[in-house]
């Protein structure tokens, strides 16, 4: 049972409409709104708070003039709190450039493409046991199938703009992101073993009844370090961000995109940031559990009481977020302190290190298994 | 593009799969207005031809039709990130032309403006370097640096980037009163800061991935080049003016000459040319402390003559700037306007050889050895 359906049950008791396929149409255009504003407002907030983390890196101050909601600008924590908001009506009011000799269809369609991957991903992303627009039983592989969708968007972005740079961008960008699905399906590959399910109900449930992923073995410590670094890689992000490499490419495969179209580049990569931090949470970090829950020792189980307060509906949720933000900062710290690598750099890390060491960890944890 | 390509192929100028790609005029890593044409292969780069001019202004010819006080500011705006030190040399050569006997408390004044400028213009080097290979927090550390030096600029004579500072036979202004308290105090703060940039770029890993082993030139190779300061002195050639051939006073400070050693790979690479920045630094604060130690009193004008007209004749003044060893030729016909400036840029020496270094590396590499070259686009083209 679905959301979708939930939602469809629920609407059909309260509005008096005989067509069905309206309700439908309803039904589904609801849970797609919250998508995208989920997205946005992560955009939103992601951006201030990447300005601030790097203003706070290198010394600066970060945007500290336009306020918003009665808050003033100047030089105090909340300074800028409006700055991200500004940014984004300046794209959408922005001029839409095409240059004369790029292809205009896939140019324009390309941005929609890369958008896509992360916006029918997050169907698939619970906040909490049962709150998610659509409980698959193939979780895991739904959303490792539908991510790697906006490659071909990156491809078409890239080619579409007829441009030298965008299209190294792009090259860069679709050799990266390929290699680093692997290693990322083999380390999710490893709870997905232990677990028996696909489903991120059960991986976690899995978690409550156990111990975090992270803690199971040796083993799935490591694919969880193999899987961050590896979604930094596949989110394009410093120290990988080579696709995008602003002293060399310009700006990669977006080059040539501006306003809107370049805003949905922008979506996509923060939605990208927040859906791969979701997953590592929910397969590694024990997904809405409580840090109190990290290790659930035999004979030394915390009363039902305590239990429900430190998990219920409303903590749950919270714990999601708090351990997401947790990763995005990770990431952030990467972006601001790190050097960029070399693509043959990258791709010797991906092919040599990290897919052997992940293929290793699926027999050794599969040997693990066998013994305890 | 196939077009394009198609006819060049004609033409035997590219070969095979091979694309000409044109980096710059404006490009974020180019450092100013240079084009770099690059025939590359995919990622492989088989040649590269720096095409200048972008930025020249005429300098050589400005100056056969200006005093040689009004040459002065025009010196500034070559190399706009170590003006002091083309101030320096041009009046250096001028002096000698005329034959001014400097007063001790200018000289102990140039050396330490001028070690103040190489730390900064070193700064500028080291961050953007960190730049160009991806580090975005280097830079603005090292800028926040930078920027007390050029506060302490401000305070000395009003400018912060073109100063027009060093006069034929004197400086503009005497050092302000309370100068020499906030350099020492500038110096104790910088000290503490260099270990912070050895950790945030000097020992990343990653760091050293990118720039160890690339761009290798030997000492002999650099030398046909005729690269000099920091990119010479990297290959391990120890070649340094203030000590092959003390002008002004610095025989009298007792400071090292660093060389590359090759630490993380083959010596004369990217790491090694952007260490010895660092090392120099450390220098110039060892110069500068001496300097303030035992600067004498006196009058800076004193030497100032009424008229700068040289006797006929001719020189050629060599002066170690941030960026290498910078030349002033100039010839005088008796008159107050100098008959002919000749300036040898060493970043023109350097991008001269950044075919050699590129040759067979990859894009991102281009940058890289770029970077660690530290050229100032308004030099090269004058």
């Amino acid at each position: 049972m679905t959301s979708v359906n939930n939602l469809f049950e629920f609407i059909k008791g309260i509005v008096p409409i005989e067509d069905t396929a309206i309700i439908w149409v309803i039904a589904v255009a609801i849970p797609a709104l919250i998508v995208f504003l989920v997205m946005a407002v992560n955009a939103l907030i992601a951006v201030y708070f990447e300005r601030k983390v790097s203003a706070f890196m290198q010394d600066r101050l970060g945007p500290m003039e336009v306020g918003i909601f009665g808050f003033k600008g100047g030089r105090k924590f909340w300074g800028g709190i409006g700055q991200t908001l500004a940014d984004a009506i300046k794209l959408l009011t922005k001029e839409d450039i095409i240059p004369a000799d790029a292809d205009r269809k896939v140019m324009i369609f390309a941005p929609f493409f890369i958008f896509l991957a992360p916006f029918l991903t997050f169907i698939a992303l619970p906040l909490y046991e049962n709150v998610v627009i659509s409980n698959f039983n193939i979780g895991i592989l739904y959303i490792l199938a539908v991510s790697s969708v906006g490659v071909i968007g990156v491809i078409l972005a890239g080619w579409a703009s007829n441009n030298k740079w965008s299209v190294y961008g792009a090259m860069r960008a679709a050799a990266q992101m390929i290699s680093y699905e692997i290693p990322i399906a083999l380390s999710l590959m490893l709870a997905i073993i232990v677990v028996g399910s696909l489903q991120i109900n059960d991986i976690v449930q899995w978690q409550a009844d156990n111990r975090w992923f992270i803690l199971h073995s040796p083993f799935a410590f490591m694919a969880f370090f193999i899987y961050f670094v590896s979604v930094v890689a596949e989110t394009n992000r410093t120290p990988f961000d080579i696709p995008e490499a602003e002293s060399e490419l310009v700006a990669g495969w977006m080059t040539e995109f501006s306003g809107f179209r370049w805003a949905l580049f922008f979506l996509s990569e923060y939605a990208n940031m927040l859906i791969v931090s979701v997953v590592a949470t929910m397969v590694f970090l024990g997904g809405w559990l409580s840090p109190v829950e990290l290790i659930n020792i035999p004979g030394f189980d915390l009363p039902n009481s305590v239990l429900s307060i430190l998990t219920n509906s409303v903590t749950g949720p919270m714990w999601v977020v708090l351990k997401v933000v947790f990763l995005i900062f990770v990431m952030m710290w990467f972006r601001w302190t790190f050097p960029r690598l070399r693509v043959d750099q990258l791709m010797y890390l991906c092919w040599k290190v990290f897919i052997p060491f992940a293929l290793a960890n699926v027999v050794f944890v599969s040997i693990w298994e066998l013994i305890f | 593009m196939g077009m394009n390509t198609e006819y060049l192929k004609e033409l035997g100028i590219i070969k095979g799969d091979e694309m000409i790609l044109n980096m710059g005029p404006q490009h974020p890593s180019t450092h100013g207005v240079l084009r770099l044409k690059i025939h590359t292969d995919g990622e492989i780069i088989s040649y590269i031809e720096p095409h200048l001019g972008y930025l020249h202004r005429c300098f050589e010819k400005h100056c056969e039709n200006l005093s040689y006080e009004k040459c002065i500011p025009y010196t500034d705006r070559c190399d706009y990130l170590a003006a002091m030190h083309m101030n320096h040399g041009f009046v250096m050569g001028v002096e000698k032309l005329i034959g001014i006997e400097l007063p001790e408390r200018v000289e102990y004044i140039r050396i330490i403006i001028a070690e103040l400028q190489r730390i900064a213009s070193h700064l500028m080097a080291v961050g953007t370097f960190g730049l160009d290979v991806g580090g975005i927090t280097p830079f603005t550390w090292c800028f926040r640096d930078r920027e007390r030096v050029l506060d302490l600029f401000e305070y000395l004579c009003g400018a912060r980037l073109l100063y027009n500072y060093m006069w034929v036979g004197g400086v503009s202004h005497d050092l302000p009163k309370d100068f020499i308290k906030r350099t020492t105090e500038f110096l104790d703060y910088f000290e503490t800061q260099i270990p912070e940039y050895n950790e945030i770029l000097t020992g990343n890993k990653i760091f050293i991935e990118r720039t160890a082993d690339v761009g290798v030139i030997p000492a002999d190779v650099a030398l046909n080049y005729g690269l000099t300061g920091p990119n010479l002195r990297a290959s391990g050639h120890s070649y340094d003016l203030r000590k092959e051939e003390p002008y002004s006073i610095y025989d009298r400070f007792d400071f090292d000459v660093v060389v590359g050693e090759g630490t993380h790979g083959t010596l004369g690479d990217c790491w090694d040319r952007y260490y010895v920045r660092i090392l120099e630094m450390y220098e110039s604060i060892k110069i500068i402390r001496q300097a303030i130690a035992d600067i004498p009193n006196g009058d800076v004008h004193e030497a100032i003559p009424k008229k700068v007209k040289p006797p006929k004749g001719d020189i050629y003044t060599r002066y170690e700037s941030a960026r290498g060893e910078l030349g002033f030729y100039i010839k005088s016909n008796g008159k107050n306007i100098p008959e002919r400036v000749k300036m040898r840029s060493p970043a023109f020496a350097s991008l001269s050889a950044l075919n050699e270094m590129a040759e067979g590396w990859m894009m991102s590499d281009v940058i890289t050895i770029l970077g660690s070259l530290d050229i100032v686009l308004g030099e090269i083209d004058r």
